[in-house]
């Protein structure tokens, strides 16, 4: 008998693993995560550009859209990779780990490191593309990007974890999705710059994804330029790490209720 | 010896549907038991308790010793448990999968390839070992699913409608696996099901009707508990027939459809009145030991399953 604890290191690993090799094995979940982000950022981006003017987006708005993008893509593989969990129950898999000796911070923690990996580095994949659109690339940019990316993709998979677990079906998902998480991504100074004294400010200093996207903005440009009312990289990093806390309290806590099929 | 399951009063409503109420039961170490009901009846109810996935509403539910709810993960250490749709990645391959559960259990390295691997030739899945799931049958998938469940080598195996969907080769399979893995490795089996046949064979069954129990004991105590055998007389005119079964010998029967179904005294005498009684207006008629159907039917008042799953 290997005591009366739940196990945690190894069904994490193993959790993570998982998620892994299902991610390999549905092609059309990596093009579909990259694809459609890229296509935003050429498409709007270059249709944009010629109407788009203002001191803030010096550089063109292809450049001011980049950072933008790739927290579309965070956002998109962060929360997608969470559709599983619904499709886990319907098809009864989520059953059998439930009922293993399996601390459900495991659960959870699996999931979002999952999650996180799969982001962080769909994320990193657009981000060689940087140079491209006039954003210079060194070892300090990749290291502020590497903390902004995987901490920024651990806290939206714990919020989209959150979301899916009462969740029966996929269709929920995708309403939240377009209702809530894509507005926000709007709100969140991807699309455009927050004006002070404007609803949009307030908009931007309630909304956690707009420290996810000053967090990558500032990944790229550095705390010396001046980017209006974006915040230091610190100040993202510090609200995005509380945020990122608060998701995976709030999913440990879902998973401790009984899930949708004991209604 | 303490019970490998005890419930003391368990219930469980759902709103205002009480799923599960009173019920109290104690299944031995080592026993095959079956949890005999129709849709409804709180069989899975009592299965998702037991398997800790369900909070009791009311009660108490103990297996191995401990509490389904204070000490669930201790609980979660000796059970495994077969669902009715199998808990697998159809992703993976089979060998992925096994390795995969045996991990969740805290198993890994040498250890577990070797249980993995024995796991798998037990249960004649060794073959497909390199196949992902998605591309077995229905019957390969529910053996692959007990081999995951055998790895932690728990002391209760929980299987919730283990014969659904498969067919009566596999059944016959899954009936010696279990014999198998019961004598070799003493394990307690506990199994939801609606099939008499699958009930028959266990050691004991327990009825259950509403959310309640209503009969837990061996297969032929239960059909030998009135002393009665039954008879069963078919005709164009059933009323009729039961009208003169009333007036002459005044035993108890019941119309079902076209048949009459007589209880009638043990010794192997009643065919033959019957017989000469009834004469030409009797199509057939049959004595024999009752079924667990037949019980059912008289615990409860209803047949144990519709027409169209018999």
């Amino acid at each position: 008998m290997s005591g009366k604890r739940g196990l945690f290191f190894l069904p994490t690993l193993a959790l993570w693993q998982r998620e892994m090799t299902r991610f390999v094995r549905q092609r059309n979940r990596i093009i579909g995560a990259l694809a459609t982000p890229l296509l935003f950022w050429l498409l709007i981006g270059s249709g944009l550009g010629e109407s788009f003017r203002g001191a803030e987006v010096e550089g063109g708005f292809m450049r001011y859209f980049f950072p933008g993008t790739v927290v579309l893509i965070l956002l998109f593989t962060a929360i997608f990779s969470t559709v599983s969990v619904i499709e886990d129950r319907r098809d009864g898999f989520l059953q059998g780990v439930l009922v293993a000796p399996v601390s459900r911070a495991s659960i959870v923690s699996g999931k979002c490191l999952g999650g996180m990996t799969l982001a962080a580095a769909q994320a990193a994949l657009f981000c060689l593309a940087a140079p491209w659109a006039g954003l210079p690339v060194d070892g300090a940019v990749v290291m502020r990007l590497l903390v902004v990316l995987l901490l920024g993709g651990f806290a939206l998979t714990a919020l989209g974890f959150v979301i899916a677990w009462p969740l029966e079906s996929t269709q929920g998902f995708h309403v939240m999705m377009n209702l809530v998480l894509i507005p926000l991504w709007l709100l969140s100074g991807a699309f455009f710059p927050a004006r002070a004294g404007t609803w949009t400010e307030w908009a931007a200093a309630l909304n956690p994804l707009a420290y996810v996207t000053a967090g990558v903005r500032r990944a790229f440009y550095g705390d010396g330029a001046d980017l209006g009312l974006v915040p230091s990289f610190g100040a993202a990093m510090t609200v995005i790490l509380l945020f990122a806390s608060v998701m995976f309290l709030v999913a440990l806590r879902v998973v401790r209720r009984e899930g949708p099929e004991s209604r | 010896m303490s019970a490998a399951v005890e419930t003391v009063d368990l219930g469980r409503n759902f709103g205002p549907r009480a799923a599960l109420s009173g019920l109290s039961l104690s299944i031995r170490a080592g026993e095959m038991f079956a949890l005999l009901g129709p849709n409804g009846s709180g069989k899975t109810t009592l299965f998702r308790i037991l398997s800790t996935l369900l909070a009791p509403g009311a009660g108490t539910a103990r297996v191995g010793g401990c509490d389904v709810v204070g000490e669930a993960m201790a609980v979660r250490h000796q059970i495994g448990v077969v669902f009715q749709s199998p808990a697998l990645d159809p992703q993976l391959t089979v060998e992925e999968n096994l390795r995969w559960a045996g991990n969740l259990y805290g198993l890994r390295g040498g250890d577990l390839a070797v249980r993995a691997r024995a796991a798998a030739e037990a249960l004649g899945v060794y073959d497909r070992w390199s196949d992902r799931v998605q591309s077995l049958s229905g019957g390969l998938r529910r053996r692959v699913e007990i081999a995951k469940c055998l790895l932690p080598r728990p002391r209760v195996l929980l299987l919730d409608e283990p014969s659904t969907g498969l067919d009566p080769a596999a059944r016959a399979g899954l009936r010696a696996t279990l014999e198998r893995v019961r004598r070799d490795a003493g394990v307690t089996v506990v199994m939801t099901t609606h099939l008499l046949e699958e009930a028959e064979r266990c050691d004991r069954v327990a009825i259950l009707h509403r959310g309640r129990l209503v009969a837990c004991e061996t297969p032929a105590e239960l059909c030998g508990r009135s002393g009665t055998d039954l008879a069963v007389v078919s005709g164009p005119e059933t009323e009729v027939l039961a009208a003169r079964v009333r007036e002459i010998f005044g035993w108890p029967l019941l119309v079902r459809g076209e048949r009459l179904r007589v209880e009638v005294p043990a010794g192997g005498e009643a065919a033959g009145r019957l017989v000469s009684a009834l004469g030409a207006a009797a199509d057939s008629v049959t004595v024999g030991r009752p079924t667990l159907e037949d019980v059912f039917l008289d615990l409860t008042g209803e047949p144990l399953c519709g027409e169209e799953e018999r």
